[in-house]
């Protein structure tokens, strides 16, 4: 287990490495300008400096070692300069976003708080929906509720999320008006008042998220539980009188849930990627509206680190369902 | 494929029935499926027909009878301006949102479509070609993974932004931009069949009848195209009414993020996102293209579903 999870980490830098050499040279096409809002009355030869200073306009053999360079070496010094205040990485250039001339790191960090609440909640609430609806439909397969399940679960899996976004906003804040229709992420929580407002505003967001991923998960759960409820030793479970409820939850659970538990883990990076929708709609500025800006100002450097961002999230988290697939199921043995 | 075998002793009581008819059969017993099958030709034929019997042009302005509500505000609304002659209501500059709905659903459908198409022939081209020829099945599977990791819906909207206005350029606005759209969708969604073709191959090509072929001397072209194509099809039929799915999602998706079509050149996704600004005012702006998206990705997933279940004969004639 050990030696292939270590093949597999190994393996990993190589595949990033290609992955990030590919989204480069796809942004190296790009046909903007940085110096395009620097006002005209800047003479020429200033703009001309001023791209030097950005690094625009190098070969991509020099101009991608050095993204690279910064990315994996200077950004986590200068991380770890700010925990123990040491001072590595005096001098070195960091990754700088062409939009605020700021270090892209310092905006990540800013906005990543706002996704990871509204998304983390959407999906702990997705989960703890999810499986019992999967469990007691495929306990009842063809049941009322399990028909009903499925439809549901098909129209989660059918509606688009910035038109189940939408249709919340007229429903909820429009028509009732329970919740307030954007996100305020400059509001912050110190007593039971501005709690109550925080939830009232994370509720639409976290409600459009979670009905997506549930629909995916429960159909999984359901798959893997009727899978699972045919097998020879449910019946040997209740030929030796176990009762029921022993058997359905943690018999068959405890199998059913290895498969589902990795797709969980896999699924956790394209959540992010799903996120840029519903943040888009309810206006919530976490990374996925950044990277909207950052596109469409033209934004290199930002849209580099943040796209490669989301490919080591998906890189590392298909590694950690392998491994968790291998703890999990005894029978499975990678090496 | 199976000749039934000749048995002079039994009498046969019924005539042979084709595996199609089979697969009809199970079909026609799957219930959502069939609704959905009914809902999608009702959507297609709307979509197809529609523009000819609704004379209206979508893109006509007519300032005078802009922000009409849909014929049935009446109900509750007495005051509502309405009208027979645009039952949908008309958006802020007059335009019919029916014809706009249905020209929009044109080009919606034609992308999922084209999309589909161009996904389907290269992850079925991939996945034969891996499952066949071993030499190429570690390149061609590294790819397949490497497409895998890739964070999609950024990556496209960094392709638009890059290709459109070249695209533009040579083939026009609409054109370019159909082009470049599903170019973008196919070439971003052939992974789940590439790799669902090459496991079925791999398992086929281990079976009797494949030997035989290949003692008499088939040319690998001739394999594959009478031994194995027909046999990995229930598959490949299956992942290609899904894809339709996901290209009609993926381009309302980049519409509505602004990165679709032209502005006066309506999709569903389009038509979505031109109205969110004014949804508090005009709800049903919003919400008649959202429950087109919807109610044709969810017709298509049924179908997909009920051929899933009819294609396999595990589930078949039990």
């Amino acid at each position: 287990m050990l030696t292939y999870t270590i093949r597999r980490l190994i393996l990993s830098v190589p595949t990033l490495l290609f992955i990030s050499l590919v989204i480069y040279l796809l942004l190296e096409l790009a046909p903007g300008d940085p110096m395009a809002q620097v006002p005209l009355t800047v003479p020429p030869e200033v703009k001309e400096k001023m791209r030097e200073a950005l690094g625009v306009g190098q070969p991509w053999y020099i101009a991608f070692p050095k993204w690279l360079y910064q990315f994996f070496v200077v950004e986590p010094m200068y991380l770890i300069d700010a925990i123990f205040g040491t001072t590595m990485t005096e001098g070195e250039q960091r990754v700088i976003s062409w939009q605020t001339r700021s270090p892209v790191m310092d905006i990540v960090v800013q906005r990543l708080p706002q996704t990871l609440w509204v998304v983390g909640v959407a999906y702990v609430v997705a989960i703890a929906i999810a499986l019992p609806i999967g469990i007691y439909s495929a306990y009842r397969q063809y049941s009322w509720f399990d028909n009903a399940g499925t439809f549901v679960t098909m129209v989660g899996f059918s509606v688009p999320p910035f038109f189940s976004g939408v249709v919340v906003i007229v429903v909820f804040s429009v028509w009732l008006g329970w919740f307030p229709s954007i996100y305020d992420t400059t509001h912050e929580v110190d007593d039971w008042d501005s709690f109550v407002k925080q939830l009232k505003q994370m509720v639409m967001p976290v409600m459009v998220l979670a009905l997506q991923i549930t629909s995916q998960l429960s159909r999984f759960m359901r798959a893997s539980m009727l899978d699972n409820l045919n097998q020879d030793y449910v019946r040997t479970a209740r030929a030796k009188g176990l009762g029921e409820k022993t058997v359905v939850m943690v018999h068959v659970l405890r199998n059913s849930l290895i498969p589902v538990v990795t797709v969980i883990a896999i699924g956790i990076p394209s959540i992010f990627g799903g996120a840029i929708i519903t943040e888009q709609v309810f206006k919530v500025n976490g990374i996925g509206q950044l990277l909207i800006t950052a596109i469409q100002a033209n934004d290199l450097p930002m849209v580099q680190t943040l796209t490669f961002i989301f490919a080591v999230l998906i890189v590392l988290f298909n590694l950690i369902a392998d491994i968790l697939y291998g703890i999990l199921d005894p029978r499975i043995r990678y090496d | 494929m199976t000749e039934p075998l000749s048995m002079d002793a039994v009498e046969p009581t019924a005539p042979p029935k084709s595996q199609w008819a089979d697969v009809w059969a199970q079909f026609k017993a799957h219930r959502g499926a069939m609704i959905a099958s009914a809902l999608l030709a009702v959507i297609v034929a709307a979509v197809l027909i529609g523009p000819w019997l609704w004379g209206i042009d979508p893109t006509k302005l007519d300032i005078r009878a802009k922000d009409m509500r849909p014929i049935f505000t009446v109900l509750w609304d007495g005051d509502a301006k309405v009208g027979w002659n645009h039952p949908l209501g008309t958006d802020n500059l007059g335009r019919d949102l029916l014809a706009r709905l249905l020209s929009g659903g044109q080009i919606s459908l034609a992308v999922g479509m084209a999309a589909m198409v161009l996904s389907v022939v290269l992850g079925t081209l991939i996945g034969v070609l891996a499952g066949y020829f071993k030499f190429l099945d570690g390149i061609l599977m590294r790819l397949t993974d490497l497409f895998l990791a890739l964070p999609l819906l950024p990556l496209l909207l960094v392709a638009v932004l890059l290709f459109r206005d070249r695209l533009s350029a040579t083939f026009g606005p609409e054109g370019g931009t159909f082009i470049l759209i599903v170019t973008l969708v196919g070439v971003t969604s052939w992974m789940q069949t590439a790799r669902i073709v090459r496991g079925d191959v791999l398992a086929l090509k281990e079976r009797e009848f494949i030997l035989a072929a290949r003692s008499i001397g088939t040319s690998p072209a001739k394999m594959i195209t009478r031994h194995l194509l027909p046999n990995v099809m229930s598959p490949i039929m299956v992942s290609a009414t899904l894809g339709i799915a996901t290209a009609i999602i993926t381009e309302s998706a980049l519409s509505f993020l602004g990165f679709g079509f032209p502005p006066d050149f309506p999709t569903w996704g389009k038509l979505l996102f031109d109205s969110v600004d004014r949804m508090e005012l005009y709800p049903e702006r919003v919400i008649w293209p959202g429950l087109m998206i919807s109610l044709t990705v969810l017709s298509v997933n049924y179908v997909g579903d009920g051929l899933r279940d009819a294609l396999d004969p595990r589930i078949r004639g039990r």
